[in-house]
Protein backbone atom coordinates (compact mmCIF):
# COMPACT_ATOMS: atom_id res chain seq x y z
CA UNK A 1 0.00 0.00 0.00
CA UNK A 2 1.22 3.47 -0.86
CA UNK A 3 1.90 5.70 2.13
CA UNK A 4 1.58 9.43 1.62
CA UNK A 5 3.33 11.89 3.92
CA UNK A 6 1.63 15.26 4.33
CA UNK A 7 3.82 18.11 5.59
CA UNK A 8 2.49 20.32 8.37
CA UNK A 9 4.05 23.79 8.76
CA UNK A 10 2.91 26.38 11.27
CA UNK A 11 0.12 28.04 9.27
CA UNK A 12 -0.79 25.03 7.11
CA UNK A 13 -4.55 24.62 6.86
CA UNK A 14 -5.28 21.95 4.24
CA UNK A 15 -3.17 19.13 5.62
CA UNK A 16 -6.14 17.32 7.15
CA UNK A 17 -8.05 17.34 3.87
CA UNK A 18 -4.90 16.11 2.11
CA UNK A 19 -4.64 13.20 4.59
CA UNK A 20 -8.33 12.44 4.04
CA UNK A 21 -7.92 12.50 0.25
CA UNK A 22 -4.82 10.30 0.30
CA UNK A 23 -6.59 7.75 2.53
CA UNK A 24 -9.10 7.15 -0.27
CA UNK A 25 -6.31 5.38 -2.16
CA UNK A 26 -3.67 4.49 0.42
CA UNK A 27 -2.30 5.23 3.85
CA UNK A 28 -1.25 8.70 5.01
CA UNK A 29 0.60 10.33 7.87
CA UNK A 30 1.64 13.82 8.91
CA UNK A 31 5.24 15.01 8.58
CA UNK A 32 6.20 17.76 11.05
CA UNK A 33 8.12 20.72 9.62
CA UNK A 34 10.96 20.39 12.15
CA UNK A 35 11.44 16.68 11.52
CA UNK A 36 14.02 15.75 8.87
CA UNK A 37 12.84 12.15 8.85
CA UNK A 38 10.29 11.37 6.13
CA UNK A 39 9.41 8.13 7.97
CA UNK A 40 9.65 5.97 4.87
CA UNK A 41 6.69 7.46 3.01
CA UNK A 42 6.29 6.68 -0.69
CA UNK A 43 5.04 10.12 -1.73
CA UNK A 44 5.05 13.58 -0.17
CA UNK A 45 2.28 16.19 -0.30
CA UNK A 46 3.11 19.80 0.57
CA UNK A 47 -0.34 21.16 1.39
CA UNK A 48 -2.12 24.50 1.19
CA UNK A 49 -2.29 27.17 3.83
CA UNK A 50 -0.23 30.11 4.96
CA UNK A 51 3.04 28.54 6.05
CA UNK A 52 4.96 30.82 8.45
CA UNK A 53 2.23 33.42 7.97
CA UNK A 54 3.26 33.99 4.32
CA UNK A 55 5.81 36.41 5.80
CA UNK A 56 8.33 38.00 3.43
CA UNK A 57 6.94 36.17 0.36
CA UNK A 58 4.61 33.20 0.04
CA UNK A 59 6.62 30.02 0.65
CA UNK A 60 9.89 31.89 1.25
CA UNK A 61 10.43 30.83 4.86
CA UNK A 62 8.90 27.35 4.65
CA UNK A 63 11.36 26.25 1.99
CA UNK A 64 14.18 26.44 4.53
CA UNK A 65 12.44 24.30 7.14
CA UNK A 66 14.20 21.06 8.13
CA UNK A 67 11.56 18.83 6.52
CA UNK A 68 11.98 20.62 3.18
CA UNK A 69 15.68 19.71 3.06
CA UNK A 70 14.62 16.07 3.15
CA UNK A 71 11.77 16.63 0.68
CA UNK A 72 14.23 18.25 -1.77
CA UNK A 73 16.58 15.30 -1.47
CA UNK A 74 13.65 12.88 -1.86
CA UNK A 75 12.51 14.76 -4.99
CA UNK A 76 15.99 14.80 -6.52
CA UNK A 77 16.14 11.03 -6.00
CA UNK A 78 12.94 10.59 -8.04
CA UNK A 79 10.49 10.58 -5.11
CA UNK A 80 6.92 11.67 -5.82
CA UNK A 81 6.14 15.15 -4.52
CA UNK A 82 2.91 17.13 -4.96
CA UNK A 83 2.61 20.78 -3.95
CA UNK A 84 -0.89 22.17 -3.64
CA UNK A 85 -1.49 25.94 -3.53
CA UNK A 86 0.87 27.16 -0.77
CA UNK A 87 2.73 23.88 -1.30
CA UNK A 88 3.20 24.82 -4.97
CA UNK A 89 4.56 28.21 -3.86
CA UNK A 90 6.98 26.46 -1.47
CA UNK A 91 8.23 24.07 -4.21
CA UNK A 92 8.84 27.03 -6.55
CA UNK A 93 10.72 28.94 -3.85
CA UNK A 94 12.76 25.79 -3.18
CA UNK A 95 13.74 25.58 -6.84
CA UNK A 96 12.15 22.13 -7.19
CA UNK A 97 9.76 23.61 -9.76
CA UNK A 98 10.39 26.48 -12.19
CA UNK A 99 8.70 29.86 -11.87
CA UNK A 100 7.03 31.81 -9.07
CA UNK A 101 3.54 32.69 -7.87
CA UNK A 102 2.63 36.39 -7.80
CA UNK A 103 -0.40 38.15 -6.27
CA UNK A 104 -3.60 37.71 -8.28
CA UNK A 105 -4.03 40.32 -10.98
CA UNK A 106 -7.29 41.53 -9.46
CA UNK A 107 -5.70 41.81 -6.00
CA UNK A 108 -8.45 39.74 -4.40
CA UNK A 109 -8.71 36.41 -2.65
CA UNK A 110 -10.59 34.10 -5.00
CA UNK A 111 -12.54 30.99 -4.05
CA UNK A 112 -14.47 29.11 -6.72
CA UNK A 113 -14.96 25.77 -8.46
CA UNK A 114 -13.21 25.75 -11.84
CA UNK A 115 -12.59 23.49 -14.82
CA UNK A 116 -8.94 22.44 -14.84
CA UNK A 117 -7.68 20.94 -18.09
CA UNK A 118 -5.07 18.20 -17.97
CA UNK A 119 -2.29 19.14 -20.42
CA UNK A 120 0.09 16.30 -19.68
CA UNK A 121 -0.51 12.77 -18.41
CA UNK A 122 3.23 12.11 -18.44
CA UNK A 123 3.77 12.93 -14.80
CA UNK A 124 3.56 10.77 -11.70
CA UNK A 125 0.51 12.72 -10.50
CA UNK A 126 -1.55 12.70 -13.74
CA UNK A 127 -0.91 9.26 -15.23
CA UNK A 128 -4.51 8.22 -14.45
CA UNK A 129 -5.78 11.19 -16.54
CA UNK A 130 -5.80 11.82 -20.27
CA UNK A 131 -4.71 15.05 -21.96
CA UNK A 132 -7.80 17.18 -22.54
CA UNK A 133 -9.67 15.87 -19.48
CA UNK A 134 -11.32 18.74 -17.62
CA UNK A 135 -11.41 18.19 -13.86
CA UNK A 136 -13.80 20.12 -11.63
CA UNK A 137 -11.60 21.35 -8.76
CA UNK A 138 -11.81 24.42 -6.50
CA UNK A 139 -9.24 27.21 -6.30
CA UNK A 140 -8.82 29.47 -3.25
CA UNK A 141 -5.85 31.79 -3.13
CA UNK A 142 -4.53 35.35 -3.14
CA UNK A 143 -1.19 34.70 -4.84
CA UNK A 144 -1.81 32.29 -7.70
CA UNK A 145 -0.54 34.18 -10.72
CA UNK A 146 2.00 31.78 -12.21
CA UNK A 147 5.00 33.46 -13.79
CA UNK A 148 8.07 32.22 -15.62
CA UNK A 149 10.39 34.33 -17.73
CA UNK A 150 9.38 34.13 -21.39
CA UNK A 151 12.59 32.37 -22.40
CA UNK A 152 11.71 29.44 -20.10
CA UNK A 153 8.19 28.96 -21.48
CA UNK A 154 9.21 26.73 -24.40
CA UNK A 155 10.77 24.10 -22.12
CA UNK A 156 8.14 24.33 -19.40
CA UNK A 157 6.43 21.07 -18.42
CA UNK A 158 2.86 22.39 -18.18
CA UNK A 159 0.52 19.90 -16.47
CA UNK A 160 -2.73 21.83 -15.89
CA UNK A 161 -4.40 24.87 -17.45
CA UNK A 162 -7.51 26.81 -16.45
CA UNK A 163 -10.11 25.61 -18.98
CA UNK A 164 -12.81 27.57 -20.83
CA UNK A 165 -11.02 30.95 -20.58
CA UNK A 166 -11.45 30.64 -16.82
CA UNK A 167 -8.05 32.05 -15.83
CA UNK A 168 -8.88 33.49 -12.38
CA UNK A 169 -5.59 35.15 -11.47
CA UNK A 170 -3.69 36.32 -14.56
CA UNK A 171 -1.37 33.31 -14.79
CA UNK A 172 0.88 33.21 -17.86
CA UNK A 173 -0.74 31.08 -20.61
CA UNK A 174 -3.57 30.07 -18.23
CA UNK A 175 -1.12 27.79 -16.41
CA UNK A 176 -2.61 26.17 -13.29
CA UNK A 177 0.10 23.59 -12.61
CA UNK A 178 3.56 22.50 -13.75
CA UNK A 179 5.98 19.61 -13.26
CA UNK A 180 9.74 19.28 -13.21
CA UNK A 181 11.35 17.77 -16.33
CA UNK A 182 11.25 14.26 -14.84
CA UNK A 183 7.55 14.50 -13.93
CA UNK A 184 7.92 13.23 -10.35
CA UNK A 185 7.39 16.70 -8.83
CA UNK A 186 4.11 18.48 -9.61
CA UNK A 187 2.66 21.71 -8.25
CA UNK A 188 -0.74 23.28 -8.85
CA UNK A 189 -2.83 26.10 -7.45
CA UNK A 190 -6.22 24.26 -7.53
CA UNK A 191 -7.05 21.95 -4.60
CA UNK A 192 -7.59 18.32 -5.67
CA UNK A 193 -7.80 17.31 -1.99
CA UNK A 194 -11.04 19.33 -1.70
CA UNK A 195 -12.61 17.39 -4.61
CA UNK A 196 -12.68 13.77 -3.43
CA UNK A 197 -16.22 13.38 -2.12
CA UNK A 198 -19.59 13.72 -3.93
CA UNK A 199 -20.78 15.62 -0.86
CA UNK A 200 -18.69 18.62 -1.93
CA UNK A 201 -19.65 18.41 -5.59
CA UNK A 202 -16.78 16.63 -7.35
CA UNK A 203 -14.51 13.62 -6.98
CA UNK A 204 -12.23 14.62 -9.87
CA UNK A 205 -9.37 15.45 -7.53
CA UNK A 206 -8.97 11.77 -6.67
CA UNK A 207 -7.33 11.23 -10.08
CA UNK A 208 -4.10 12.78 -8.85
CA UNK A 209 -3.87 10.51 -5.82
CA UNK A 210 -4.80 7.45 -7.91
CA UNK A 211 -2.02 8.39 -10.35
CA UNK A 212 0.56 8.48 -7.57
CA UNK A 213 -0.45 5.00 -6.39
CA UNK A 214 -0.16 3.68 -9.93
CA UNK A 215 3.15 5.35 -10.69
CA UNK A 216 4.93 4.83 -7.42
CA UNK A 217 8.52 3.83 -7.91
CA UNK A 218 10.65 2.65 -5.01
CA UNK A 219 13.09 5.37 -3.99
CA UNK B 1 26.68 46.56 14.54
CA UNK B 2 25.99 48.13 11.19
CA UNK B 3 22.59 49.32 10.07
CA UNK B 4 21.72 48.22 6.52
CA UNK B 5 18.64 49.03 4.47
CA UNK B 6 17.67 46.84 1.52
CA UNK B 7 15.07 47.75 -1.07
CA UNK B 8 13.30 44.88 -2.85
CA UNK B 9 11.16 45.80 -5.85
CA UNK B 10 9.25 43.90 -8.55
CA UNK B 11 11.38 43.31 -11.63
CA UNK B 12 10.71 45.59 -14.55
CA UNK B 13 8.13 44.15 -16.92
CA UNK B 14 6.32 42.15 -14.24
CA UNK B 15 2.79 43.43 -13.72
CA UNK B 16 2.46 45.09 -10.34
CA UNK B 17 -1.25 45.24 -9.46
CA UNK B 18 -0.57 46.95 -6.12
CA UNK B 19 1.28 49.75 -7.85
CA UNK B 20 -1.49 50.05 -10.44
CA UNK B 21 -4.13 50.30 -7.71
CA UNK B 22 -2.28 53.16 -6.03
CA UNK B 23 -1.67 54.84 -9.37
CA UNK B 24 -5.41 54.75 -10.07
CA UNK B 25 -6.30 55.94 -6.57
CA UNK B 26 -4.15 59.09 -6.60
CA UNK B 27 -6.04 61.00 -9.35
CA UNK B 28 -9.27 60.33 -7.44
CA UNK B 29 -7.71 62.26 -4.55
CA UNK B 30 -6.80 65.18 -6.75
CA UNK B 31 -3.15 64.29 -7.43
CA UNK B 32 -2.59 64.38 -11.17
CA UNK B 33 0.50 63.59 -13.22
CA UNK B 34 1.49 60.40 -11.39
CA UNK B 35 2.77 57.44 -13.44
CA UNK B 36 4.89 54.31 -12.98
CA UNK B 37 3.91 53.61 -9.38
CA UNK B 38 5.57 50.45 -8.05
CA UNK B 39 5.40 48.96 -4.60
CA UNK B 40 8.29 47.06 -3.09
CA UNK B 41 9.58 46.13 0.32
CA UNK B 42 12.07 47.80 2.62
CA UNK B 43 14.12 45.52 4.86
CA UNK B 44 16.18 47.06 7.67
CA UNK B 45 18.82 44.97 9.41
CA UNK B 46 21.53 45.42 12.03
CA UNK B 47 24.38 43.14 11.00
CA UNK B 48 27.89 42.34 12.16
CA UNK B 49 29.17 41.91 8.63
CA UNK B 50 27.46 44.03 5.93
CA UNK B 51 29.39 42.24 3.19
CA UNK B 52 27.06 39.27 3.77
CA UNK B 53 23.92 41.26 2.92
CA UNK B 54 23.94 40.62 -0.86
CA UNK B 55 24.11 36.86 -0.18
CA UNK B 56 21.20 37.19 2.28
CA UNK B 57 19.22 38.92 -0.48
CA UNK B 58 20.01 36.25 -3.06
CA UNK B 59 19.06 33.44 -0.70
CA UNK B 60 16.09 34.77 1.25
CA UNK B 61 15.22 38.47 1.21
CA UNK B 62 14.45 38.59 -2.53
CA UNK B 63 13.32 36.08 -5.14
CA UNK B 64 15.57 37.17 -7.98
CA UNK B 65 13.30 35.55 -10.57
CA UNK B 66 10.65 38.18 -9.89
CA UNK B 67 12.38 40.84 -7.79
CA UNK B 68 15.43 43.13 -7.91
CA UNK B 69 17.19 44.17 -4.75
CA UNK B 70 19.37 47.12 -3.93
CA UNK B 71 21.40 47.74 -0.78
CA UNK B 72 20.39 51.34 -0.10
CA UNK B 73 22.76 52.48 2.58
CA UNK B 74 25.06 51.18 5.23
CA UNK B 75 25.30 53.14 8.45
CA UNK B 76 28.40 52.26 10.46
CA UNK B 77 28.16 52.03 14.20
CA UNK B 78 24.42 52.53 14.45
CA UNK B 79 22.96 51.02 17.60
CA UNK B 80 25.76 49.26 19.41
Amino acid sequence: MTTFGVVRFPGSCDEVDALHAARHVGDAKLLWHKDRDLHGVDAVIVPGGFSYGDYLRVGAIARFSPVMESVAEFARGGGLVLGICNGFQVLCEAGLLPGALLPNLERRFICRQLGIEVVSDRTAWTSACSPGDVLSIPVKHTSGRYYVPEEQLADLNVVFRYAHDGNPNGSTNDIAGVANAEGNVVGLMPHPEHAVDPLTGSIDGLKLFESAVRERVPV
Amino acid sequence: MTRVRVLVRPKEGILDPQGQAVEQALPALGFSGVTNVHIGRLVELDVDDPSQVPAMCEKLLANTLIEDFEVLDVEEGARA
